[in-house]
């Protein structure tokens, strides 16, 4: 099994697997965050449950920075070796005519999205742990929505939230499919699944910068 | 020296059972003691270099490609033969060894060609358990196509690349030998010369072609799988690295060459396009189960084509020469290859040429599209089917049979051959003749051997499609290694074979020199310039058809052609690094030689037999007036020549050829 | 029609290479292109400089031999073809057409446009092969019925003709598609099952040892494969290899 992890082949399912697990994050994430837009109660109801609940804080939450780290490193550390594997670069190599530009730029897509992450961590995830771990502050269920919206006040914020999301997007377009094939599924490169790889890759992301517009331009 | 063809005593069908009971045989300890060269690795050589690797000797492949894989057995489209009877039609391992020796105009050896049909069935057995993927039906069973005149099913193909398939399962099973150890890889390497102990062949010189190092290598054996020698042409089917060099250089040391101007032309090829061209590229002759063949019947409709005024489509069904048809009633577009070559050159040599050259026939698949539509019409019910609808399915049918060579010829011409018809014209393919050697495939130097197209054996005149590969896997898989162990076994104490001697050191300076004269002779002219003159000759005098004055001509012209290579020929760059050009001179130099000897040899066989034409010698009257005329009175032998200094000065041996299980008979298309 | 090529020119493995500028005048859109690069070469030899070296063979498009990077792409523009197979008629006059060898540190240049693929040999030796034995005593060639469906499938991945566009034309130099092209053959085979699990181990291994790249799933290779071989190829040699570890 390490042999397998250790082979090219092994990291690259690896990266499939953490993707799986972050593409499903992603979509749970979006649908709480959707329930801002509708409904500030509920929104707080769920936010609370998910900060709250035991198997979520303490199972899921590691898992999911695991996945993080795991994506981006091993993203990292197949980028260089990809790029000594390539030796002497083309004087002219037309990249477009066989590929399409999200397939080639992952590494870039990725690096915005990784920036964002730290903005966003630093934003909501420093703030959260502080306030339940560190300063242990008295449970207030109703927070959430509030600290939420706070966030899209500035513009700078919202133009960065939103440009992050349509490089996720486009790191979605190639990734969703992508993934399928690395496990060994040729679903991926059947109809349906591109599809549906499409609609997530466009509606996800958009969604999310439906969300933080319109929180900026209904604060009050 | 007598030849002596070590052709087995007792009755056909056991000769080859009954002496491999009796031969021979080096145990398998000591096996590990003999080393053996293989100089090639396409079916013949790489099927042999496993197989003797598996048996337990140490083996050296050369090939001067980067990959065995990149031989030119890989680019054989249409199928390999077996008696495997697969589809009871009849078919048996005599039957096809009658179609062998008929095909070849009967100048093939009976003992021989027996073997090989008798193995034939185990190549397709061997070639399974390797994991090529065989064409299969729908039941899972192996599936077979009809070829080229003969009354049976006995094709086995996969695809449009039965040569790639075959060629890579022997190459899967040369890599699980390299992976063992057992055959040593040498890629890009070429031998260029063959070196001679004690009268036995001991080792090759070989040049690494990326650094141009001059290298010594010693065996118990040598041997010769380096394909035929079609580029004495300039233009052929071969690859452009294809050459003689390696059977002309034992040819020099000592092996007879056989019949050198059995050549085939094969009938559909891609026309020449200008005098740039160089390669010809073939079409499967399957295309001739639904073309037809025709040229204008009028000179001014073939000048209105070739001036673009006129289409061929424009011509009305009287206005064309179905000339097989007409010639052939019998076998009409299926007439064998020689046959069909001859009469395509006789109607361009008439002034009926379709295209800008004059060397170009049309192809045509008008009524098989419409034939198969109106077929499918039936079948699917269609009442009053428009003609654009009887042509659409037509050309699905088209498609499904041929698709893939529409789809080259539309690349190569740049035209659609389902609108227009197809321009052919014959281009040289093969070569049947090639060294001598015995029914141990032995030359006549003793430890040097001769497999594949490189030898002389099975095909006589002229070769049936689908027996080439079947030849190659049938010497390198079956027959070699069984009878090569004959003659090692004498060596089991000789030990390793130094590279020290004399001999050794006599040949690399022999090789040595020509490569420093070549890189140091800063003439006038390139490589290419000699090519391409050398087969001009041989295409206008020792090509389809010959006669005494054009061989006489032929021979004093490339001996000409020779001596001004010699003078003037210009080598750009060194001998010490990767150099084409040095590679290109010395094996013109070789075809330069082997031309004059293969005019020669026309000239003397003062017959027509297969691929082997001569205008003196036809049917002067009756039903077959006009056709080839065999002689088998005079000229029922082997042409095996001996090197003697000049290919002028070569020497005959014949090998009288008797036919005891065959009775000979005209080859008859009427 | 009149053409500037820009060519890669290189000593041996050991020089440094460098783009070198050449015209050539009057060639027929009827041309292959390597018999543009003859006519060049004629040229260049004419006027006592070193001919362009390149490597080709059958010129047919089946040996795999010939191997370019022209304008930037694998093979040349034109689809489904090799380098030896692309026609003039696909520039036009007064173009620049860039020549490039095959890019990938596994494929070093010997010289000119001329790349050592050994690292290709290595990987089918690896386990590129069923181990049996030339007894010409196997079972009977009909012992073992094969599906027609998968007798056609291994044979579109057998039609793999070793050249390198895969690699070449891949962003991360991967050789995936050509290893998982022959995994596939033996693996829809049942004489393949035997040794599926060591071969696809050993010839992964040896694939990363060589130093390609890792798939990216870009489907470049696809793309620019004379043969059209599949992409799903790679999925089912993932699918072996997981098959093989757990």
């Amino acid at each position: 099994m390490s042999r397998f992890f250790k082979s090219s082949i092994g990291r690259k399912v690896a990266m499939a697997l953490s993707a799986f697990f972050l593409m499903i994050f992603l979509l749970q994430h979006f649908a709480i965050n959707i329930l801002s837009v509708f409904s500030a109660e509920l929104f707080n109801e769920v936010s609370h449950f998910m900060g709250t609940n035991w198997l979520i804080q303490f199972v899921m939450q590691p898992v999911l920075i695991f996945a993080i780290i795991y994506h981006f490193i091993m993203g990292f550390v197949l980028e260089l070796k990809n790029k000594k594997a390539q030796g002497v670069p083309y004087y002219k190599n037309n990249g477009a005519a066989n590929s399409t530009w999200m397939s080639r730029n992952m590494i870039y897509s990725g690096l915005v999205i990784l920036a964002f992450l730290v903005l966003h961590f630093a934003d909501f995830w420093v703030h959260e742990i502080n306030v339940k771990y560190i300063n242990i502050a008295p449970t207030d269920p109703g927070r959430y929505y509030h600290e939420l919206t706070e966030k899209f006040v500035p513009i700078w914020r919202v133009v960065f939230y939103s440009v992050a999301f349509v490089l996720l997007g486009l790191h979605l377009a190639h990734g969703f499919t992508s993934a399928f094939q690395s496990i060994g599924s040729t679903a991926g490169r059947k109809r349906a699944l591109q599809k549906l790889g499409k609609a997530y890759s466009i509606i996800i992301p958009l969604g999310f910068i439906i969300i933080a517009l319109y929180h900026h331009f209904n604060h009050h | 020296m007598a030849l002596d063809s070590k052709v087995p005593e007792g009755p056909i069908q056991d000769k080859w059972t009954n002496y491999k009971n009796k031969i021979n045989l080096v145990n398998p300890a000591n096996k590990r003691h003999i080393d053996i060269i293989v100089v090639g690795t396409g079916l013949a050589g790489g099927s042999a270099s496993a197989t003797l690797a598996e048996l337990g000797y140490n083996v050296k492949a050369f090939a001067y490609q980067d990959s065995p894989r990149r031989a030119h057995s890989i680019a054989a489209q249409g199928g390999i033969n077996a008696a495997k009877n697969y589809q009871g039609d009849g078919d048996s391992t005599y039957r096809l060894f009658y179609d062998t020796v008929k095909g070849g105009d009967y100048r093939s050896r009976e003992a021989n060609v027996y073997r090989l049909a008798e193995v034939s069935s185990n190549i397709i057995d061997q070639c399974v358990a390797q994991g090529v993927p065989f064409a299969r039906d729908y039941g899972g069973l192996l599936d077979n196509r009809s070829f080229g005149g003969v009354l049976v099913s006995r094709t086995f193909y996969a695809k449009g690349q039965t040569g790639q398939q075959l060629l890579l399962g022997a190459y899967s099973a040369m890599n699980r030998q390299i992976a063992r150890g057992k055959i040593e890889m040498y890629n890009r390497h070429e031998m260029l010369d063959v070196v001679i102990v004690d009268g036995k062949a001991r080792g090759i010189i070989a040049r690494n072609l990326v650094t141009g190092e001059i290298e010594r290598h010693s065996a118990h054996a040598v041997v010769i799988a380096s394909g035929g020698y079609g580029n004495v042409y300039f233009l052929s089917t071969n690859a452009m690295g294809s050459n003689v060099t390696a059977a002309w250089k034992i040819h020099k040391k000592g092996a007879y060459f056989a019949n050198p101007c059995y050549t085939q032309i094969h009938p559909t090829c891609i026309p020449r396009s200008g005098d740039y061209q160089s390669k010809l590229t073939l079409m499967s002759e399957s295309l001739r189960n639904d073309g037809r063949i025709w040229v204008p019947k009028h000179l001014d409709d073939v000048k209105a084509i070739r001036e673009g005024r006129k289409k061929p489509t424009e011509l009305s069904e009287d206005e064309r020469d179905y000339y097989l048809e007409r010639r052939y009633p019998a076998f009409g577009n299926l007439v064998p290859r020689d046959v069909a070559s001859r009469a395509a050159k006789e109607r361009c040599d008439a002034g009926y040429g379709v295209n800008a050259t004059g060397e170009a026939v049309y192809l045509d698949f008008a009524s098989a599209i419409e034939r198969y539509g109106k077929e499918q019409v039936k079948i699917h019910n269609i009442s009053n089917p428009s003609k654009e609808k009887i042509t659409a399915l037509g050309e699905k049918i088209i498609e499904a049979k041929y698709g893939n060579l529409f789809q080259m010829y539309e690349k190569i011409v740049d035209e659609n051959p389902y609108k227009t018809p197809m321009m052919i014209y014959p281009a040289t393919h093969y070569t049947m003749g090639g060294v001598w050697v015995d029914y141990n495939l032995m030359t006549t130097i003793p430890g040097c051997y001769c497999i594949g197209e490189a030898n002389f054996s099975d095909h006589g005149a002229n070769r049936l499609g689908a027996s080439a590969l079947m030849q190659g896997l049938a010497d390198g898989y079956f027959v070699l290694p069984y009878t090569i162990g004959d003659y090692l076994a004498q060596d089991i104490r000789t030990g390793k074979i130094p590279t020290n001697s004399p001999e050794f050191e006599e040949a690399e300076k022999t090789v040595k020199t020509r490569i420093d004269y070549f890189v140091n002779n800063k003439g006038s002219k390139s490589v290419d310039y000699f090519h391409k003159r050398l087969g001009k000759v041989m295409w206008d005098k020792v090509g389809m058809s010959r006669n005494e004055k054009g061989l006489k001509e032929a021979m004093a012209e490339i001996k000409q052609i020779r001596e001004e290579f010699w003078k003037d020929v210009k080598v750009p760059g060194n001998a010490d690094e990767m150099n084409p050009e040095l590679e290109k001179a010395g094996r013109v130099a070789d075809f330069l030689e082997l031309g004059e000897l293969f005019a020669k040899d026309a000239l003397m066989r003062e017959e027509s037999c297969g691929g082997h034409f001569r205008e003196e010698s036809v049917e002067d009257s009756g039903e077959q007036q006009g056709e080839a005329k065999r002689n088998d009175k005079d000229f029922a032998f082997v042409a095996a020549w001996e090197y003697k200094g000049e290919p002028a000065d070569a020497v005959l041996h014949k090998e009288q050829l008797e036919f005891k299980d065959i009775e000979l008979k005209q080859r008859s298309y009427k | 029609m009149n053409l500037t090529l820009k060519i890669w020119r290189q000593k041996d493995a050991s020089s440094k290479g460098q783009m070198v500028d050449y015209n050539v005048t009057d060639i027929s859109e009827h041309m292959s292109f390597l018999e543009m690069m003859d006519v060049l070469n004629e040229q260049l030899i004419d006027v006592g400089e070193e001919p362009v070296v390149f490597d080709h063979d059958c010129r047919e498009g089946i040996c795999g031999m010939c191997s370019m990077y022209i304008n930037g792409q694998a093979h040349g523009p034109d689809r489904a073809i090799t380098t030896c197979q692309l026609h003039m008629r696909t520039f036009k006059d007064g173009d620049t057409i860039t020549i490039e060898p095959f890019r990938a540190a596994a494929f070093p240049v010997i010289k000119d446009l001329v790349v050592d693929r050994s690292a290709f040999e290595r990987i089918q030796q690896a386990g590129g092969y069923i181990s049996v034995n030339t007894s010409g005593n196997t079972q009977d060639a009909n012992a073992i019925p094969i599906s027609k469906y998968a007798a056609d499938e291994a044979m579109d991945a057998a039609t793999c003709i070793g050249c390198g566009a895969c690699v070449a034309t891949c962003k991360n130099s991967s050789a995936m598609l050509f290893v998982g092209a022959k995994v596939s053959q033996y693996a829809l085979l049942p004489q393949g099952q035997i040794e599926a699990a060591d071969r696809v181990r050993n010839m992964v291994e040896q694939m990363d040892l060589e130093g390609f790249g890792n798939c990216t799933n870009t489907g470049a290779c696809e793309v620019e494969c004379p043969k059209g071989i599949s992409l799903d190829n790679i999925a089912r040699m993932n699918r072996e290899l997981i098959k093989a570890s757990v």
